[in-house]
């Protein structure tokens, strides 16, 4: 009889704590949401009126919309940078088992272990050092070595599953290399490509810690901007922001989910 | 060279631009980083260990690293806390609930950092929803100040990290055979007992996973820190910002970003490393 109280005390704490978890990882989304569109001038919730005032005002703020452009560009080239080139070297590192290759694969690895401030600083440091000026350029490199790790990883595991004895085929039967990549290894690893520029891009779209140091007054990028906004006042038209970067968001997840298996790439990470 | 030697180096001829890459901008700039925290002053005078004598003997640095590093561990223990509830729950789940959860899992994971911030700016602040909600029910006679303390901070971050502990602990708790379980409830363990004794030590691997994953991305959190902690409660990473960036002393702030490097993989590595060895124990029972 001990035990049923004890079993039933258990589920009560697991249950009551499941619930203010998945309260507590849908609220601060749900409230940013809200709270875009409130008629008043501060961030009191819940909102004493309703208008879509920031919204109209944000379109309005060419102050945030040219770094959030920029944010976008420079996530496009990072995106395309680490896929390519991390594309192509996880296709090279997956199947060898020589010591360089895995020597290689932790390198390739580090930035995401490294706390990325520090490789922010030695950025800066380096190309004040060399007399490079900071440019859009600078900031897509630092971007797409934090990049590449997700893709290494991702594309990675898409290439352990290609069953090599395709490739040989493909070969055998007289098929060029290039042909044989485009036709054949390609299609294959399709899914975790995608996955992977889903979440370089997105891995770019929110660095701050490299941006902090390489953006400057010509190349702000939003979340910076957004932060500079925040550290001086309570703006309102940053919820105007993020309730556009939320549904994007969403949006994006949708068509990464349905082309490229997003979630179960990123949850088996 | 043999052939077959031949073949394996040419399958790594795509991975020489990508290596190339890193060796320029990732490898050189850190070795660069550590130089440069080898001078004395800011000018580049005279090779020594002064920076690092510096923040050794300077109660401040050191008391904002412990702070830094104690944040993040106790970040990563509430998440740890809210995340193997939720992990028992998703297991246990149907279809529906398991696609839920993850989609909440996935929500934050993937909304902009400062997005989330912002969140929690509109929640703690004074005429946020808990100040709201509190003096609505009369429960609170004046509005508290949450935002810009350090509690603010850890719920918050808690929140901001947790889908980091979430993922690992669901993955090791598939990963249990589940006629473990069942053996033990067979048995005549209590639920409660099964989880302190039979799903807790087998899925601990995950958890310590978890945990160090949040441990370094919350004592790493510059936005989330500098926002809602405020600018009283100064950590690492806004150290180095203000040394780098305001005072322009770059040897300094180079060996402040090496030393919190090195705390913070150290920890990383020394308790990865008990965490395999305690695997290994498990497997030889």
């Amino acid at each position: 009889m001990q035990c049923s109280l004890i079993d039933r005390i258990y589920s009560g704490v697991v249950g009551t704590i499941t619930s203010f978890g998945m309260l507590l990882l849908l609220a601060p989304t749900l409230v940013v949401v809200i709270i875009s569109f409130t008629g008043g001038i501060t961030l009191k919730f819940p909102p004493p009126s309703w208008s879509l005032r920031w919204y109209v005002e944000l379109l309005q703020s060419q102050e945030i919309i040219e770094p959030a452009l920029t944010s976008l560009k420079v996530a496009a080239a990072a995106t395309i940078l680490s896929a390519v080139l991390g594309g192509a070297a996880a296709l090279g590192l997956a199947r060898s088992r020589l010591k360089t290759a895995r020597a290689l694969d932790a390198l390739f690895m580090s930035p995401m272990v490294l706390p990325a401030m520090a490789f922010g600083l030695s950025l800066l440091l380096v190309f004040n050092l060399l007399g490079i000026r900071l440019s859009a350029a600078t900031l897509v490199l630092g971007h797409t070595i934090i990049c590449v790790p997700f893709v290494i990883r991702m594309v990675g595991a898409s290439v352990q599953q290609l069953n090599p004895v395709l490739i040989t085929c493909s070969h055998s039967l007289g098929a060029s290399r290039w042909y044989t990549f485009r036709r054949i290894t390609l299609p294959l690893i399709r899914r975790g490509v995608i996955a992977s520029c889903f979440v370089a891009f997105l891995t770019s779209f929110d660095n701050v810690p490299v941006s902090l140091f390489l953006a400057d007054a010509r190349t702000e990028v939003l979340p910076i901007k957004l932060w500079a906004i925040l550290e001086g006042s309570l703006d309102v038209r940053v919820a105007a922001v993020s309730g556009v970067v939320v549904l994007v968001t969403l949006a994006g997840l949708v068509c990464a989910e349905i082309f490229g298996g997003v979630s179960r790439q990123i949850g088996s990470r | 060279m043999t052939p077959a030697s031949t073949t394996a180096s040419r399958q790594l001829l795509p991975v020489i631009p990508l290596a190339a890459l890193f060796f320029a901008a990732f490898v050189l700039p850190l070795a660069a980083l550590v130089a440069i925290s080898l001078f004395r002053t800011p000018q580049f005078a005279e090779l020594s260990l002064a920076q690092y004598l510096r923040f050794l003997s300077d109660p401040f640095s050191i008391k904002v690293l412990s702070d830094t590093l104690l944040l993040g561990a106790e970040v990563a223990l509430a998440a740890l806390v809210l995340a193997y509830p939720l992990a028992l729950v998703y297991v246990a789940s149907g279809q529906f609930m398991r696609t839920l959860i993850t989609f909440l899992i996935m929500l934050p994971l993937l909304t902009s950092t400062v997005v989330r911030t912002f969140a929690w700016i509109v929640i703690l602040g004074r005429d946020g929803i808990i100040n709201s909600a509190m003096l609505s029910l009369g429960l609170w006679q004046a509005p508290a100040r949450l935002l810009y303390t350090w509690e603010g901070m850890v719920l918050a971050l808690t929140q901001i990290q947790l889908p980091l502990m979430a993922l690992p602990v669901i993955n090791s708790l598939l990963r249990l055979d589940g006629n473990l379980t069942r053996a033990a409830e067979g048995l005549g363990a209590s639920r409660a007992r099964t989880f302190v004794t039979v799903i807790l030590p087998l899925t601990l691997p995950g958890a310590i996973a978890g945990w160090l994953l949040v441990f370094a991305a919350a004592a790493t959190a510059f936005i989330t820190q500098t926002l809602v902690g405020g600018g009283r409660i100064i950590l690492m990473p806004s150290y180095i910002y203000q040394q780098a960036v305001g005072v322009q002393d770059w040897p300094f702030a180079a060996a402040l970003s090496l030393v919190f490097t090195l705390a913070v993989t150290g920890i990383v590595f020394a308790i990865g490393a008990l965490s395999r060895r305690y695997v290994r124990g498990i497997d030889a029972v």
